[in-house]
């Protein structure tokens, strides 16, 4: 086990180290393209161009560009942009991820417990009336769009019923756990709900399904002929082989969500998390700005689906032994 | 078990599965019910213990395990018979045990669901059942995985499981089909051991004459969910009653006859959806008569019964003639 882990990490940085040349030949080494005015964003100053040419070493050779950068990326941490003129890059992701880490726990948390609970409550219930309605209520939350879900909540939170109903409710924004942690779980109440609802649907209906499927399976037969209770075998032998599934699902969309793909619900919210940055980035074509977002993104979705498998081997002893 | 019938309501219509079966098991009994694949053989089984789950299903009839009416018991009192009082072995030892425990949680699991034990000693019980089995290094094995176990070893945990509370009855579902044939021999001789070893009674469900010849004491020939015909095991194989069993037994294929093509019954199984009112297997038989639209009692002398409406010197004459050009 300990040394699946370890190969598990080693090919991990890999993915990464491979993930890194990508983006910069991507954004920096595609043909016919001054990567300088990529750079220096939309009408910059020939001053300006030349700067960033000697900057980022654009004479040099592909292997030391590419260094130059991560370079600058990671070691000084100092890639600057051009579009918002002296804003440090690295400093801006470390000072957004946060938020987007408290805005994705805390929704993680509510959608695991709901999504959970809905699938197996389903499942046990299956040809009575509990079971479609559980079923509509998850394809809904599916259906309706983060942003739409957002401003409506908005909408009645923070205008029609906020004299009413919420007027317990802060006016948007963000206040670190660290100095307040009631009024941080108060900022993000709303902001959870809505990310959670999507999720909490796929997730009770795929669980239902694999529920359903586990039930199915010839040693659940045998678990009823040697006697066990039906509650006994719901829990300890359908969902414990069911949750293999749902882990890796977690761990890819969690990875995801603290890599930035919480953007609309951030945007909705005026939260200035990662998504966030990422949106501004596209919005200006901040070429630094949106490859530092890149990076952190993919740096999760790496560690997220190494900390599955990994995970995954300890669910699952099959896996264990074929690595 | 008296006139046992199970049948599934579907789209197409009702499914009878099995259609009236009864039978006895004495004490440290071994009966063989055989039967083509869809005979209602396992169905049967399974339906006593409350096993088949299924809105559409159907059950009635009686059965009496040591006295005690068990058809239609709840889930709850339904469990302390279920691996308790009663013994099961499935047919896929592959699929049969949980994958993600181990065999020693899987056996504890069983033994403390049962009996009022601490966590050593199940563990040691269990540590005794794998060894009585024949499974080598029975303490480390304990802490291995299913998948971890070639098939014929999974079929001996699934065996060690089923005894595991000293039932009275083992049902025993197909016990040696998913194995090769030298890990069947085995599995076989070790069933017949234990069951003296623990005296218990056996149901071994199966479609091999070749096990039956082995195992059963008395058997039951089943055709499209009805007893075809039933009788002590030497009785039925050495001087079978019903042409299906002839057809059966016929199907056997033989070592001692060079070049011999392998004998079939024509024809298809009977669809469950359309069993005729008469005798069942009448389509297919190759002795036919008017009567056979009737539906023929189960009837015979010295325990030896078959539902068929040939007359004793109809048959004779036609094992003769089937002897003489050594088809049989």
């Amino acid at each position: 086990m300990f040394r699946y882990i370890i190969r598990r990490l080693i090919s991990a940085v890999l993915v990464m180290f491979a993930i890194s040349v990508m983006v910069f030949l991507i954004f920096f080494a595609t043909p016919g393209v001054n990567p300088a005015a990529r750079i220096a964003g939309r009408s910059a100053s020939p001053e300006v161009l030349r700067h960033v040419s000697i900057e980022f070493g654009l004479d040099k050779p592909l292997p030391i560009r590419y260094l130059i950068m991560m370079y600058h990326l990671f070691i000084k941490q100092d890639l600057t942009s051009y579009v918002n003129i002296g804003y440090k890059i690295i400093p801006q992701i470390i000072a957004a991820a946060p938020i987007t880490l408290s805005l994705v726990f805390g929704a993680a948390l509510i959608w695991l417990v709901v999504g959970i609970f809905g699938g197996m409550i389903a499942a046990s219930n299956r040809g009575k009336f509990i079971d479609p309605l559980i079923m509509f209520l998850g394809i809904a939350t599916i259906s309706i769009p983060a942003y739409w879900l957002g401003e409506m909540v908005n909408l009645l939170t923070q205008d029609k019923l906020h004299a009413s109903l919420f007027p317990w409710l802060p006016n948007g924004g963000y206040v670190a756990i660290t100095s307040n942690p009631w009024e941080w779980a108060l900022h993000l109440l709303f902001p959870w709900l809505t990310l959670a609802a999507l999720y909490s649907g796929i997730y009770a209906r795929v669980l239902r399904g694999e529920l359903i499927n586990a039930m199915n399976e010839d040693y659940i037969r045998t678990a009823r002929a040697k006697g066990l209770s039906e509650r006994r075998i719901l829990y300890r032998h359908a969902l414990r082989c069911s949750l293999i599934t749902i882990v890796s699902l977690f761990g890819l969309d969690f990875g995801a969500l603290i890599g930035g793909a919480a953007l609309l619900t951030e945007v909705v919210f005026g939260l200035q998390g990662v998504g966030w940055l990422t949106y501004q980035g596209l919005t200006n074509l901040d070429l630094p700005l949106i490859m530092g977002c890149v990076m952190y993104g993919a740096f999760f979705v790496v560690l997220a689906s190494a900390v599955v498998d990994i995970l995954y081997a300890y669910l699952d002893p099959r896996v264990r032994i074929v690595t | 078990m008296r006139d046992l019938k199970v049948s599934f309501a579907t789209r197409q219509g009702v499914v009878r599965a099995v259609d009236g079966l009864s039978f006895d098991v004495g004490p440290k009994e071994v009966l063989g019910i055989v039967g083509e694949s869809g005979s209602g053989k396992s169905v049967a089984m399974y339906s006593i213990l409350g096993l088949v789950r299924d809105a559409n299903v159907e059950i009635s009839g009686s059965v009496k395990f040591q006295g005690r009416e068990i058809l239609g018991l709840s889930d709850k009192e339904m469990q302390s018979v279920r691996g308790g009082e009663v013994g099961m072995i499935f047919q896929d030892p592959m699929t049969a045990l949980t994958p993600v425990y181990t065999v020693g949680w899987q056996l504890v699991e069983q033994l403390r669901a049962h009996n009022d034990m601490t966590k050593q000693e199940a563990r040691e019980r269990a540590r005794e059942l794998l060894a009585e089995v024949g499974i080598p290094d029975p303490k480390s094995r304990l802490h291995h995985y299913p998948h971890e176990f070639s098939g014929g070893m999974r079929q001996r945990v699934v065996i060690a499981m089923a005894l595991s509370c000293n039932p009275k009855l083992l049902i025993a579902d197909e016990p040696t089909t998913a194995l090769d044939v030298t890990t069947q021999a085995q599995i076989l001789d070790l069933m017949e051991r234990l069951q003296e070893r623990h005296g218990s009674s056996i149901v071994i469900i199966t479609h091999d004459m070749g096990v039956i010849a082995e195992i059963a004491d008395r058997v039951i020939v089943m055709y499209a969910g009805r007893p075809a015909e039933i009788g002590p095991e030497l009785d039925v194989v050495r001087s079978p009653r019903h042409p299906y069993t002839w057809g059966l037994l016929g199907a056997v294929p033989r070592a001692d006859v060079k070049n011999r093509r392998l004998v079939t019954i024509p024809g298809n199984a009977v669809s469950p959806l359309a069993v005729p009112e008469g005798c069942a297997f009448a389509a297919r038989c190759p002795h036919k008569m008017a009567i056979c639209d009737e539906r023929p009692p189960l009837r015979g002398a010295h325990q030896h019964l078959d539902a068929c409406w040939l007359t004793d010197e109809q048959r004779l004459a036609i094992r003769s003639v089937a002897t003489t050009r050594g088809e049989s």
